[in-house]
């Protein structure tokens, strides 16, 4: 049996299945901006409260996820549905100039701001010229 | 128990008919298929969830970094119109790499059930999600009757 064969095989509900899982996570809309400082990271997550918030980083990326947990009555039935999962995360790939051990994070109003300062070594310096 | 709710509209028949609304779209363009009068495109800011029980109905507009100073919410009958303005702030000194997040004004109308009280309607903001509760009319609740 050639890999084609197997491929095609494939029982549809299994892909549909995976397919539903990976839809079950949100993306949150980030904006993300570098200053002489450092980089920010602002990520919307609303419905996340500090307790159900995630941020890790090491020094090669920088992870971000939350449970979104609103107030709902009992018996509740859904009506309508723009979000349709519970889950937010994503994650972002650092690079070395940047002190992942110095990162502050700060959430507001589900709003999320990572700040990842530079280190020090790469923080812009001021040249001097001396005019003869 | 939240994912349980929200993900009940994600049957495969959903999905099914997603796959056949984009197909759609691209052969015919957007429009082909009939939405609700007041459906916004995706990805509309803020995004919405509604949910009802037989006492009151429930909107969940999910809108981070909102100053609720700067809402209007309004109802007539059962159209529920939120308004209002989020302001991003920028960093004039900063290079932007990503800019995903909505700025400016919005304003979405929203169709409740035909028997919510308009005289009876709560709003609460919490970690970025403005809850509107609107109760709905006794006489519209299902009753027990009783044979005697």
């Amino acid at each position: 049996m050639t890999a084609r064969q197997e491929v095609a095989k494939r029982e549809p509900t299994e892909v549909q299945a995976k397919a539903r899982e990976q839809e079950l996570v949100l993306a949150p809309a980030v904006d993300v901006f570098e200053n002489a400082q450092g980089i920010t990271v602002q990520a919307e997550m609303p419905g996340v409260s500090k307790d159900r918030l995630n941020v890790q980083a090491d020094r090669n990326s920088l992870l971000i996820e939350g449970d979104v947990v609103i107030d709902m009555p009992a018996g509740i039935e859904a009506l309508y549905a723009d979000v349709q999962a519970t889950k937010y995360q994503r994650s972002f790939v650092l690079s070395g100039e940047l002190a992942t051990d110095q990162i502050e994070a700060n959430l507001k109003d589900g709003v999320l701001t990572v700040r990842i300062p530079k280190r020090a070594e790469f923080q812009p310096r001021k040249v001097e010229v001396r005019t003869a | 128990m939240l994912g349980s709710l929200w993900g009940r509209f994600d049957t495969s028949l959903f999905d099914e008919f997603r796959r056949l609304e984009s197909e759609m779209d691209q052969l015919f363009g957007r429009g082909s298929l009939p939405a609700g009068i007041r459906a916004m495109r995706r990805g509309t800011f803020p995004p919405i969830n509604v949910g009802a029980t037989p006492e009151r109905v429930d909107v969940y507009l999910f809108a981070a970094g909102l100053d609720p100073k700067s809402l209007d919410i309004s109802i007539q009958q059962n159209l529920l119109a939120v308004s209002g303005e989020r302001k991003v702030p920028v960093d004039e000194a900063a290079d932007y790499y990503r800019q995903e997040r909505y700025d400016g004004e919005f304003r979405r109308v929203i169709t409740l059930p035909d028997d919510v009280d308009p005289n009876r309607v709560e709003a609460k903001y919490r970690d970025g999600v403005l809850q509107i509760t609107v109760q709905r009319r006794e006489a519209a609740r299902p009753r027990q009757i009783t044979v005697t």
